[in-house]
């Protein structure tokens, strides 16, 4: 085990008193401080980095902190030509957008991490791995892109047309609302893209922390005679249920930050809130993303920074849940400390 | 007390396994379609990337600058994949070496300690944090007090997000290398800094560098930093200071002039953002395949 | 044995680095310049590869998507003149108002002009560079070019949603022969803060104001609709989005084949979008009268074949100038447009501003930019 602030041992053969006096001893006295000091203040960078962000975040949005108090989040509509900055619909179709890629990327990236800790060969298991990590690497513009050239036509001239022809079409949620602009750029259009982002996000964690199961207890359930889907069930995600709600967070976070592919798809609605999944819409980031630039009235400079500043404490809660999530599968698995 | 002989001899409750096979094997079924419908759809955008760029990369695309006249079918992408190049350069050569320094501060010296549990931490919230915010923040201390854009406010805006990346990596991956070999070097009586620079480093060589590869490779792909920061230009950078140069003013981009172009109406234009989504996918791809196949016992060292 | 094999990998992945970075900065630093072209006029000897000489001369502008194409084209036509790069970024009215009130640029456009009181309060001076037209833009499968009519009312009556499929009695009574299917109306309009709003909503407000509730500015509470980001994004949006309706500047219409409709003006004729009926609503303009701000609209003039829905694109610039050779170079810009530029305009369909005007902007505007007190122009 490396000890801290050990200094380092002479070389055989040299008295131990005389490396005080050599000159070799005097740089080398010199070179370890300096770097220690030079590596402590890079790894403080980072939390000063951060602090900085946050800081610089409230500064900004304090003239609206202070001016428009709760109401940013009591206001549904965000209309500076009225004086209204409202966060609630941006909050709204924030959450919505994030629910549907939830629903649609969690059971997909269960079954997929199943599928390589359990059913296939370690070889193709790592192939099919790095493809689906793949994903994770593509930008989100390329997202956004093929979202809009091939998902909303798909979605606004074949799924919408045909999804209203059945019952679902008066499930509250699905059911068209007064804003419903035929569906392609919409909530639901955003969240089945964003889904497609966070899959690999997820699908990679879960798969990490399906593998930590030890061998010895899944092995102990083959020998009993549990099938494959048993053991998986009933011990691997019993054991791994902690590390697997951390990647839905981690999932969720990404999801929730994401701009461009969503200020493509979601409608860009930013007056009311949104009464069925192919409504139009907005989320924070998207809303920033759109009307930062040209904010000229000082009240609205500051709202828009306040709503980065809301974005951001969402995001930081759910990066922190997920990391105490994941760390309780640590423990518990005997993982790595 | 039953024996082994009893419960060898117990007959089996056939309906109750034939159910819990069925079960197994619907369960395994859903597993691979699940997992060649996720393919399948990264495929799909892959492919649609290459069917519709493909068609735009020619010469033209990468020797003339953006085009501005709309009625014209001329121009290309290069000042703008350049630009790219720059700005992640930059952000690079600030955030990379700043970043390693600090994964080394935590994997070796802050270790457990409670400065570097914060301080990892810490880096771990701030590489989820959306990239948009990062951007709002370079504009409120880089672009809003000098009073211009610039490339380098789009560099620091990137080198935000790579420093976490490139701490944690560094750290992940100097935590691999066994304290054996930390202990042989300092036994031999190399100072602190050259056990951890020229043993450990190089012994976590791959792994670092593939690190570093995917942090620059990740940041190249964000447009939503540079869109208050680099804005874009139709123009090659003129040096590094005045307003066409790197410092002074707006720099061409490929995420947002790909941004710009596949917003807009013009097929043409239209055409030039698929050519530079694709030159983006085989970049970003390409380089990830890249670095694990050269580096492919990285994580391992 | 296998450690050298790693090691040339390893070599060779920096080498490949090192070229394209090389390649990237050798690139940069040329700028892409052909040899010897310095200054001058040049004529382009491939089509759309215009030499661009080594020079720092940026101009940066920032603003409205209205006449982004027509700024951009000059742009591109005046680096041949005079070697001076500008740089023009369609980020929508609301926002080049904000650049330049935040000098992040050297000019800002809009199409939402500025009153006198918020030009003082800014120290902005603002003057127009043209004139174009804001057309209805329509995704209608059988429906030709020119072919759909439509009335104030009806424009209103969508966009508010009292008239929400295309086959309403009201488009059916002015439209006979016309196919027109059952389906909902999508409604387009803007995200950003647009001066092509406000000239919209003026219209609306003017024409039909009895329907029209939503007032009229560059960003509005619209009652329904999504938004598309630009005139450049609410074309995509109604190219893309079959049975929807958008409003646009004229050439995103003309230059992307999109379906126009025809509108009923104020003395009740139906006109087509063109350059003869945008130029017939900006005849009537009192610009000597709207001094010192020149703030104009022109929704809704009278006339027999006037666009009801014409409107001026506005620049605005910093009274107090920091640099002097900065705003001279600027300045010089724009009296080219002003001089040279009608046949680039005219092309894309838009308006030029006339020589008298010109000369009122250059006798009583431009005089008040100034450095240290000192006019830039002449």
């Amino acid at each position: 085990m490396s000890t801290v602030g050990l200094d380092a041992p002479q070389s055989p053969g040299a008295p131990r008193g005389a490396a005080q006096a050599a000159p070799r001893g005097h740089r080398r006295r010199l070179g370890d401080p300096v770097f220690r000091v030079l590596a402590t203040a890079c790894g403080l960078a980072v939390a000063v980095a951060m602090f900085g962000l946050a800081g610089v975040l409230v500064y900004n949005s304090w003239p609206a902190i202070s001016g428009l108090g709760t109401s940013v989040l009591t206001t549904v509509a965000w209309s500076p030509v009225d004086h209204q900055y409202g966060a609630l619909a941006a909050l709204a179709g924030t959450f919505l957008s994030t629910l549907v890629a939830m629903v649609i990327a969690v059971p997909l990236a269960l079954v997929i991490a199943l599928l390589l800790v359990e059913l296939v060969h370690p070889a193709v298991a790592r192939v099919l791995g790095t493809a689906i990590e793949m994903l994770a690497a593509i930008p989100s513009i390329i997202f956004g892109m093929v979202g809009i050239f091939v998902i909303v036509p798909f979605v606004q001239d074949k799924l919408v047309p045909w999804l209203l022809t059945t019952p679902l079409a008066n499930v509250p949620g699905i059911k068209p609302g007064p804003q419903f602009q035929g569906g392609g750029v919409s909530i639901f259009t955003a969240g089945v893209v964003l889904a497609f982002m966070v899959l690999p996000y997820i699908t990679a964690v879960s798969r990490d922390v399906l593998k930590m199961v030890p061998q010895v207890t899944k092995e102990a359930g083959y020998g009993m005679g549990s099938t494959t889907w048993e053991v998986m069930h009933k011990i691997s995600l019993r054991y791994a249920n902690s590390g697997i709600v951390g990647a839905v967070f981690i999932g969720l976070g990404r999801a929730l930050g994401e701009t461009m592919a969503v200020a493509f798809l979601i409608g860009s609605l930013f007056t009311s809130l949104p009464q069925s999944l192919f409504d139009p819409g907005t989320s924070i980031a998207s809303l920033i993303a759109l009307t930062f630039s040209e904010a000229t009235d000082k009240i609205q400079v500051s709202a828009l920074i306040e709503l980065g500043l809301i974005l951001f404490l969402i995001t930081v809660v759910f990066q922190v849940l997920a990391q105490a999530w994941l760390r309780r599968v640590q423990r518990s698995t005997g993982g790595r400390a | 007390m039953s024996t082994a002989a009893d419960i060898r001899s117990a007959p089996p409750r056939r309906r109750s396994i034939a159910r819990r096979k069925a079960t197994d094997l619907v369960i395994k079924v859903l597993s691979w379609i699940g997992a060649w419908f996720g393919i399948a759809v990264m495929g799909f955008i892959v492919w649609e990337v290459v069917a519709r760029g493909a068609g735009a990369l020619n010469v033209a695309f990468f020797t003339q600058p953006t085009p501005q006249d709309v009625t014209s079918n001329a121009g290309g992408f290069a000042n703008a994949i350049v630009g790219t190049l720059a700005i992640t350069g930059v952000a690079a050569l600030i955030a990379i070496p700043t970043g390693f320094l600090g994964g080394v501060y935590l994997a070796e010296f802050g270790r457990n300690g409670r400065i570097a549990t914060a301080v990892r931490m810490i880096a771990n919230v701030v590489m989820g944090v959306p990239s948009i915010i990062v951007g709002v923040f370079a504009f409120a201390i880089i672009v809003k007090p000098l009073q211009h854009y610039s490339g380098f406010a789009g560099s620091v805006a990137l080198a935000f997000i790579m420093l976490p990346l490139m701490a944690r990596t560094t750290e992940d991956i100097l935590n691999l290398v066994p304290n054996e070999i930390r202990e042989s070097g300092l036994a031999m009586g190399a100072p602190r800094w050259k056990v951890t620079l020229g043993v450990i480093c190089k012994a976590a060589r791959g792994g670092l560098i593939t690190g570093a590869t995917l942090a620059i490779v990740r940041v190249a792909g964000e447009t939503a930093p540079l869109l208050f920061t680099a804005l874009s230009s139709p123009y090659w950078m003129t040096g590094l200071f005045g307003p066409g140069g790197f410092f002074g003013g707006p720099v061409a981009n490929l995420t947002k002039t790909i941004y710009d172009f596949s917003g807009s109406p013009y097929p043409h234009w239209q055409a030039l953002a698929w050519g530079g989504a694709l030159v983006i996918i085989i970049a970003v791809l390409g380089m990830n395949i890249l670095v694990r196949l050269l580096f492919q016992r990285g994580k391992e060292w | 044995m296998k450690k050298s094999a790693r090691t040339w990998r390893l070599m060779l992945m920096v080498a490949a680095l090192l070229a394209i970075a090389a390649v990237a900065v050798a690139v940069a630093a040329c700028g892409g310049s052909s040899t010897g072209a310095a200054s001058g006029s040049s004529a382009p000897a491939i089509e759309g590869f215009t030499p661009v000489p080594m020079t720092a001369d940026t101009i940066l502008g920032a603003g409205a998507s209205f006449p982004a194409p027509l700024y951009m084209k000059w742009g591109s036509d005046y680096i041949g003149v005079a070697g001076v790069k500008l740089n023009y970024q369609s980020i929508g009215s609301g926002g080049g108002i904000s650049a330049i009130e935040a000098k992040t640029v050297d000019f800002g456009a809009s199409d939402a002009p500025l009153e006198q009181a918020e030009l003082e309060a800014n120290g902005l001076a603002q003057f127009p560079m043209v004139v174009g037209g804001v057309v209805l833009v329509v995704n209608l499968d059988g429906v030709a070019d020119g072919q759909l009519k439509l009335t104030p009312d009806l424009v209103a009556g969508i966009y508010m949603g009292a008239v929400t499929t295309w086959n309403d009695s009201a488009i059916a009574k002015v439209n006979p022969g016309v196919k027109l299917p059952s389906t909902k109306i999508n409604v387009v309009h803007r995200s950003d803060g647009s001066g092509t709003t406000w000239i919209l909503t003026h219209y609306l407000t003017d024409a039909a104001g009895s329907i029209w509730t939503a007032g009229a500015d560059k960003e509005i509470a619209w009652p329904l609709g999504v938004g598309g980001k630009g005139n450049e994004g609410v074309a995509a949006s109604v190219q893309q989005l079959s049975g929807s309706i958008g409003y646009v500047e004229y050439a995103y219409a003309k230059q992307t084949g999109m379906t126009t409709a025809q509108l009923q003006n104020k003395d009740g004729q139906w006109v087509k979008p063109s350059i003869a009926s945008f130029t017939a609503a900006a005849a009537n303009a009192d610009w000597k009268g709207s001094l010192p701000s020149m703030y104009m609209v022109l929704v809704n003039q009278p006339g027999a074949d006037t666009w009801p829905i014409t409107g001026a694109s506005f620049i605005l610039v910093q009274k107090d100038q920091a640099e002097a050779s900065r705003a001279k170079t600027t300045l010089t810009y724009f009296d080219w447009c002003f001089t040279s530029g009608a046949s680039a305009a005219t092309s894309l369909d838009y308006v030029p501003i006339p020589a008298n005007v010109y000369k009122l902007v250059e006798k009583q505007v431009w005089p008040t930019i100034t450095v240290s007190g000192t006019p830039v122009w002449p």
